[in-house]
């Protein structure tokens, strides 16, 4: 390693049709360094990586890739590997037929000595070694479908060393896992520091970003804000640079807002996920569900959604005891129910925000075979408007807005319906702060309003700083409550403590 | 740790034949419980000459299947297999009849048929249109060129050497049975042992992280259509030489029995999942239904429901039964 850097980009362009999405970017990164990138979305940063990684084609100028000193065109996956550049993509890529094994060998596989066969044999044993070495419990043979998240990110990573890998890229690496799973991550991201690994890690998380990271890399809007070292910036430092302004507030402070009576309530509520759920809602409360993945928090809102079954339990609005089968129950009785995931539960992503917005109350303004335009694009507007949606128009098809907007589409989705009852389900999950910051002034507003609220998030922020009362689940019970007295910063240990399983 | 690794090498040591059953339990079953009741229902099912017969029947059908499983594995389907099947015979008999040495011929009908396949994985791959719509109408065109060359005839062939590869028999059993088992092996060796294989399973599984991780996709599903088309024509070649003449007409509709096949042998329609055995399985248990049928006198048309509803069934059982594995 005779050169002080193991990745130079100087003066990268990246030009679309009609748009250019980079300009003049220039990263240094030092073997075994830990660069953070940070951006709101769009601002530039898988581009960039995406041209790192030979997916996408710099524009043809000035601009120049070095590795070791040496300067290198990068126009393919397989060259980006040579050159020991390795990105862990958002979207987990591997295959979930295949075993284990033969993820971390996809398109690298060993062969027997005549070079005509798969050496199975030799691969399993290889695998398994890196997961012992990683102190990963995983079987190598199973199926990769079957393994959790965490464990599948864990491959992701075991295969980028299989590769030789000497930078890695990970792109929000954390998204999907739970605490504990993290805590073994970034344990994972020291040792390869320390193996002279370099690292250029993306997340719009920035706790964890002070955490892990040395340094920090901000874009804007295609353009390089600035590097420096981690520990010269404050959180907000950070932000102001993001976003470009000063974000006064990212939660509003109205938490000062007083519950109205009491509006759901749902007794000894219980089927193959859930026990003996029970707990209540009024009008105008934010109620703020936190546990780990798995706890059993989206099987609870689904239940109550009607969506899986009830064995046992009951339900009742205003006292009055209702009974719900089907989603169709739950709308009918005010119910609307925001999944998790936005992109395959909750929106038609190649459809216009006009049809998403209005799919749930065709009725209003299709009578038999009269379509009242008029009506639907009063109610359109009023709720792009109410909800301040970035489009060119409402007829722009959902899947080319950024992810803070669909969230606003999808919520709007369920607004027309003029429910009583909102439940959220990690309404927040993979969207930039900018956004996030919009969506909770959205939660409040909504709250003030009267509608009440069942927020189900695993960042701890939202629910500290969100909610007037929080329930904590384990495993599909109730392990917890903390009233609005009770939250404060400090709460989130308390929180944690009862998510992994704790009593009292 | 050292347990997992103990787990891997039994793994290793775990015995095919038990791996297969486990596999391919319900289709197995399936097939067991349909000659258990046609051995009793009939007095001819279960004869050494019967047996043969259903296996001799099915021959075509499996090599077209086995290139369907093949096609589906990436995650694309071909609808040409039966259109190959009449034009590769229509092809191998007017070539012989034109004086071509038999082993040209077929070598030429076969490179005819291969052209199809590259036509069909070209489009595929590099146009990203969708599998259904570019072999569905290329089906057409295949067919509609046998037709045209032909003038709507069939071409007897009058050549003794071809037509006994398909009539003959080599110590008691069909010759088309020995073909099959040697394409078997070799696509068997293709699918688990090879890069190729392992790649093919990795493109249907997840096309991005197959594309991510530098495999190369287009050239691979090109090939894999070559191998469809190829097993085709093979196939067509096999059945003029049974029929003693090339017909226009041979293997129409050819292609849903293939499917049947490779989809009962546990084949995913989404890609990724498929094994030759479970294809073979499958081919066996339609070769034996239509046998048991026939022996029972119930009428073709009949037949065509009851084949129907047994495919409709299995497949139902067989996702019901995922559906509670991953719950």
């Amino acid at each position: 390693m005779d050169c002080e850097y193991f990745l130079e980009m100087f003066h990268i362009n990246k030009t679309f049709p009609g748009a250019k999405v980079l300009n003049d970017i220039s990263l240094k990164i030092k073997p075994g360094e830990i660069r953070a990138l940070v951006g709101e979305n769009g601002a530039g940063k898988s581009t960039l990586i995406k041209i790192l990684g030979g997916i996408y084609k710099k524009d043809n100028d000035d601009g120049l890739i070095k590795i070791n000193g040496e300067t290198v065109e990068i126009n393919s996956v397989e060259e980006a590997k040579k050159y020991g550049i390795c990105i862990i993509h958002q979207e987990i890529s591997l295959a979930d037929n295949m075993s284990v094994a033969d993820n971390l060998f996809m398109g690298a596989e060993l062969m027997t000595r005549n070079n005509i066969f798969l050496n199975d044999k030799e691969m399993i044993f290889q695998s398994q070694k890196i997961m012992d070495e990683m102190g990963v419990d995983i079987d190598v043979t199973e199926k990769v479908g079957s393994l959790s998240i965490a464990k599948q990110q864990m491959v992701e990573i075991s295969r980028s060393l299989l590769t030789n890998a000497r930078l890695i890229v990970m792109d929000e690496p954390t998204s999907s896992l739970t605490s504990n799973e993290i805590v073994q991550l970034f344990y994972q991201i020291d040792q390869l520091k320390q193996a002279g690994i370099a690292i250029i890690y993306i997340s719009h998380r920035l706790p964890e970003i002070f955490r892990v990271s040395d340094s920090i890399t901000i874009l804007r809007d295609g353009n390089l804000i600035g590097t420096h070292k981690t520990s010269d910036l404050s959180e907000h430092q950070i932000i102001s640079m993001m976003v470009g302004r000063e974000i006064s507030e990212i939660y509003s402070s109205d938490k000062q807002i007083i519950p109205g009576p009491e509006f759901l309530s749902v007794t000894n509520l219980s089927n193959k996920k859930l026990r003996n759920i029970k707990f209540s809602l009024r009008k105008g409360e934010i109620l703020g569900f936190a546990g780990l993945i798995g706890a059993g928090r989206t099987e609870l809102a689904r239940a109550i959604f009607g969506i899986d079954k009830i064995s046992s339990g009951e339900i009742f609005i205003k006292g009055k005891k209702i009974e719900i089968k089907h989603p169709m129950d739950a709308i009918n009785c005010g119910i609307g129910y925001v999944p998790e995931n936005r992109k395959t539960e909750g929106l038609f992503l190649n459809n216009t925000i006009r049809y998403n917005i209005s799919i749930t109350i065709l009725e209003k303004f299709i009578q038999f075979i009269h379509v009242n335009r008029k009506k639907e694009k009063s109610i359109v507007d009023n709720f792009t408007k109410f909800l301040d949606i970035k489009m060119v128009s409402a007829d722009q098809e959902v899947m080319f807005l950024s992810g803070g907007n669909q969230q606003k589409v999808l919520v709007s989705k369920w607004l027309t319906t003029e429910p009583s009852i909102l439940i959220l389900d990690e309404p927040t999950r993979g969207i930039d702060i900018g956004s996030k910051s919009e969506i909770y002034h959205l939660i409040n507003r909504l709250a003030q309003k009267g509608i009440a609220i069942i927020l189900i998030s695993s960042e701890m922020d939202e629910i500290v700083n969100l909610c007037n009362r929080v329930i904590v689940m384990h495993e599909g019970e109730i392990t917890g409550e903390l009233e609005n007295s009770e939250i404060d910063r400090l709460s989130q240990e308390r929180i944690m403590w009862l998510a992994a399983g704790g009593n009292g | 740790m050292n347990k997992s690794i103990g787990v891997n090498s039994n793994y290793l040591k775990k015995n095919p034949v038990s791996t297969f059953v486990k596999n391919n339990l319900g289709i197995l079953i399936g097939l067991l419980a349909l000659c258990v009741v046609l051995t009793f229902t009939t007095d001819y099912f279960m004869t050494g000459k019967n047996l043969l017969t259903v296996l001799r029947q099915i021959c075509i059908n499996v090599l077209l299947a086995f290139g369907m499983t093949f096609v589906l594995i990436v995650g694309g389907i071909d609808l040409t297999v039966g259109s190959v099947v009449g034009a590769s015979g229509v092809a191998v008999v007017m070539l012989i009849e034109a004086g071509f040495p038999i082993a040209l011929a077929v070598l030429l009908a076969l490179f005819l048929g291969g052209l199809v396949g590259l036509i069909n994985g070209v489009i595929v791959a590099y146009t990203g249109m969708p599998a259904f719509i570019v072999t569905l109408s290329m089906q057409g065109v295949v067919r509609g060129i046998a037709y045209i060359i032909t003038d709507g005839r069939s071409v007897a062939s009058t050549n003794k050497v071809f037509t006994t590869i398909g009539n003959s028999y080599l110590v008691g059993i069909p010759v088309p049975i020995y073909i099959v088992v040697v394409v078997m092996l070799v696509i068997s060796v293709i699918l688990y042992r090879t890069r190729f294989g392992r790649r093919m399973y990795a493109i249907g599984g997840n096309a991005t992280a197959a594309k991510f991780t530098g495999i190369k996709l287009n050239g691979l599903v090109v090939r894999v259509y070559i191998i469809s088309a190829l097993l085709s024509a093979l196939a067509g070649i096999i059945l003029a030489s049974r029929m003693y003449s090339g017909q226009p007409t041979a293997g129409q509709g050819y292609e849903s029995d293939a499917i049947a096949a490779a989809v009962l042998g546990g084949t995913s329609f989404t890609g990724g999942i498929g094994t030759i055995s479970g294809t073979l399985i499958g081919a066996l248990v339609i070769g034996v239904l239509s046998n048991g049928l026939n022996l029972l006198h119930i009428s073709s048309y009949v037949q065509m429901v009851i084949k129907g509803i047994v495919i409709i069934m299995a497949v139902g059982i067989d996702l019901f039964k995922n559906r509670n594995n991953s719950k």
